[in-house]
């Protein structure tokens, strides 16, 4: 087998929001310098509602106490993240793959369908409303930055998410949207590991990456 | 020579990108490949560092654009650009592309109107089909200073946390019968106590000892002694709140906000000082939760440390009056026959004349005053 290019990856457990940026800005830092390969952050965060530049406050419907608001700087709308839920945040060198943000989210939403077809369902995509779909409802949304091709925010996969947070807001700023997890949709308890390896190894396939932890 | 910024593409099938923030100001200098505005496309935000140095001269799309790719967005002017620094040039800068050469009066205008915004300005959507590009992607044109880019004025599109504030403003004077009232309060026991006590205060409690718990607490013993200031108006009724939840209005570099001390009349001083502390670092970095800034009774706040003697603050509604506190100044005073210099502070009460009178408020405001000069609450 040939070795191929490497993207690191580790999962930090539960990381308030914030801390999370901080991770992240620190990660892209180091990989605009060179210093580190691509890298797959995972995370679960806190319940937090996050408003990206164009969100509309409006789209905030109310909030529940513990529930943090936060302004971003990652592209769309806004969302809710907390427990249960699978953040994946990649930090890749869009000059070492495709120069192209519209191909990236492409490849985003394509982990994602691969990883809920480990789980016998259909993932779908919607033209014009990035995100991944599974009988209607949304199980997985992206938003990302780009600061000199460098990536960072990325995508929230619903596993065992409490989905009436979402009643809070207006997700991704779309009326109507239903929101489902993959517990919900394959109506049984899911292992939250096997779902991040499933992330890591669907993601090491669609970018060709071969992925390595990083240790501790 | 001024170089125009272009709206870069950002993928093959990426044909517009609206403007979210500059990052430089008109007349401001930027080194080649600093950051210069950000701009997002569907579910992505993408920085744009500037393809050259020099001083940002000119922009054209403001915040709120949306712009096809290939529009001039902005004019750098290379001739007053410093000494250009090493940054790693980053791939999605605009590159350089020669104008092509057009047969005519002047090549470089004919590339130019091909490419500049429609006469009405950016965010039409209009401004020719898109061209294909290299690989390397963004383009960048070179224009000579006479190219047809008349000066516009600015439009920028609120921010919502501004239409917030602007919709909260304008209600609050259509609701509230403004009227105010201006104390003068002798704030040097204060002020010593503070000199004094500042350092130990902040080693015992881990926390900044400033001036407006001082205030905070003297606003809550009033408040409690005329219970008509800590109201509400609803309809025709008149509702006495029970707590005190103190409003603290804290500037933001553009807008502010007013986080909320609930139960400031159960805290201690330390308690005061320790929540304020917490809120308004919080206001400022945007980590507020929505139910840290609901549920006031009463607002204090500090126009600012610019000189102003004093301000007539708008109302927080529902609430029915708002104390604006003045920059505290050491000036002549006149004690015991004697001037003295005094550290002295001009207190505003903006209050709701529907329900509170002119009276009430300025006893009110000698209350207030009176806590303030002659301070006794403990501070630890």
């Amino acid at each position: 087998m040939r070795a191929g290019k490497i993207c690191r990856w580790r999962f930090a457990g539960l990381v308030p929001y914030g801390e999370g940026r901080l991770l992240q800005r620190d990660l892209v830092r180091r990989r605009l310098a060179g210093e580190i390969p691509d890298t797959l952050l995972l995370v679960e965060h806190p319940h937090v509602i996050t408003l990206g530049k164009m969100a509309r406050p409006e789209h905030v419907r109310r909030t529940r106490p513990g529930v943090e608001v936060v302004e971003t700087d990652r592209g769309g709308d806004v969302t809710y993240h907390g427990p249960g839920q699978i953040v994946a945040y990649p930090i890749l060198d869009l000059r070492e793959h495709r120069r192209d943000v519209r191909w990236y989210l492409d490849r985003l939403e394509e982990v994602m369908i691969r990883v809920v077809a480990r789980y016998g369902l259909r993932g779908e995509r919607r033209p014009g409303a990035t995100g991944v779909w599974v009988g209607g409802a949304k199980i997985g949304s992206i938003g990302v930055r780009v600061e000199r091709w460098i990536t960072s925010h990325g995508f929230a996969l619903n596993v065992a998410t409490d989905l009436s947070y979402f009643d809070l807001i207006v997700p991704c700023g779309l009326e109507g949207v239903r929101m489902t997890s993959l517990e919900k949709e394959v109506g049984r308890a899911v292992d939250p590991g096997e779902v991040r390896r499933g992330v890591v190894e669907a993601f090491g396939g669609v970018f060709h990456r071969v992925m390595e932890e990083i240790p501790g | 020579m001024p170089t125009n910024i272009i709206m870069p593409q950002m993928g093959e099938s990426v044909f517009e990108g609206t403007i979210t923030r500059w990052l430089k100001k008109e007349g401001d200098r930027v080194l080649r490949d600093e950051p210069l505005f950000e701009i997002s496309t569907d579910k992505v935000d993408t920085e744009i560092p500037s393809p050259v140095g020099g001083i940002l001269r000119k922009i054209i799309c403001p915040v709120g654009a949306k712009v096809p790719i290939h529009t001039v967005v902005a004019i750098v002017d290379e001739s007053g650009a410093p000494a250009e620094e090493a940054v790693p040039r980053g791939a999605a800068a605009p590159v350089r592309a020669e104008p092509a050469p057009v047969a005519g009066l002047d090549p470089t205008e004919a590339e130019t109107r091909r490419f500049a915004p429609p006469a009405g300005g950016c965010g039409t959507g209009a401004g020719g089909p898109p061209r294909p590009v290299a690989a390397e992607g963004p383009l960048l044109l070179e224009v000579s200073s006479e190219a047809p880019l008349a000066l516009r004025d600015q439009v920028v599109p609120m921010s919502p946390m501004r239409e917030r504030i602007a919709e909260h403003m304008v209600r609050s004077r259509r609701t509230a019968a403004h009227a105010a009232t201006v104390f003068e309060a002798d704030v040097t026991r204060i002020v010593e106590i503070r000199e004094r006590e500042k350092r130990d205060f902040e080693i015992v409690t881990g926390t900044r000892l400033t001036y407006t718990p001082f205030f905070a607490a003297a606003c809550v013993q009033a408040l409690r002694e005329f219970p008509i200031l800590n109201s509400s108006v609803e309809g025709k009724n008149i509702v006495y709140r029970k707590e005190i939840h103190l409003g603290v209005a804290v500037a933001l570099p553009d807008g502010l906000i007013v986080p909320v001390i609930r139960n400031a009349g159960e805290r201690s001083f330390v308690d005061l000082c320790r929540t304020l502390n917490d809120l308004a670092e919080r206001a400022r970095t945007k980590r507020l939760s929505v139910e840290e800034v609901q549920g006031g009774t009463f607002t204090i706040t500090n126009p600012g440390p610019y000189g102003g003697l004093f301000g007539t603050p708008i109302i927080n509604q529902p609430q029915v009056a708002i104390l604006g506190i003045g920059t505290i100044e050491r000036r002549p005073v006149v004690v015991h026959e004697a001037i003295a210099i005094r550290s002295m502070c001009y207190l505003c009460l903006s209050f709701d004349h529907r329900v509170v009178d002119g009276a009430v408020a300025d006893r009110f405001m000698a209350r207030l005053k009176g806590i303030l000069q002659e301070w006794t609450i403990p501070i630890r």
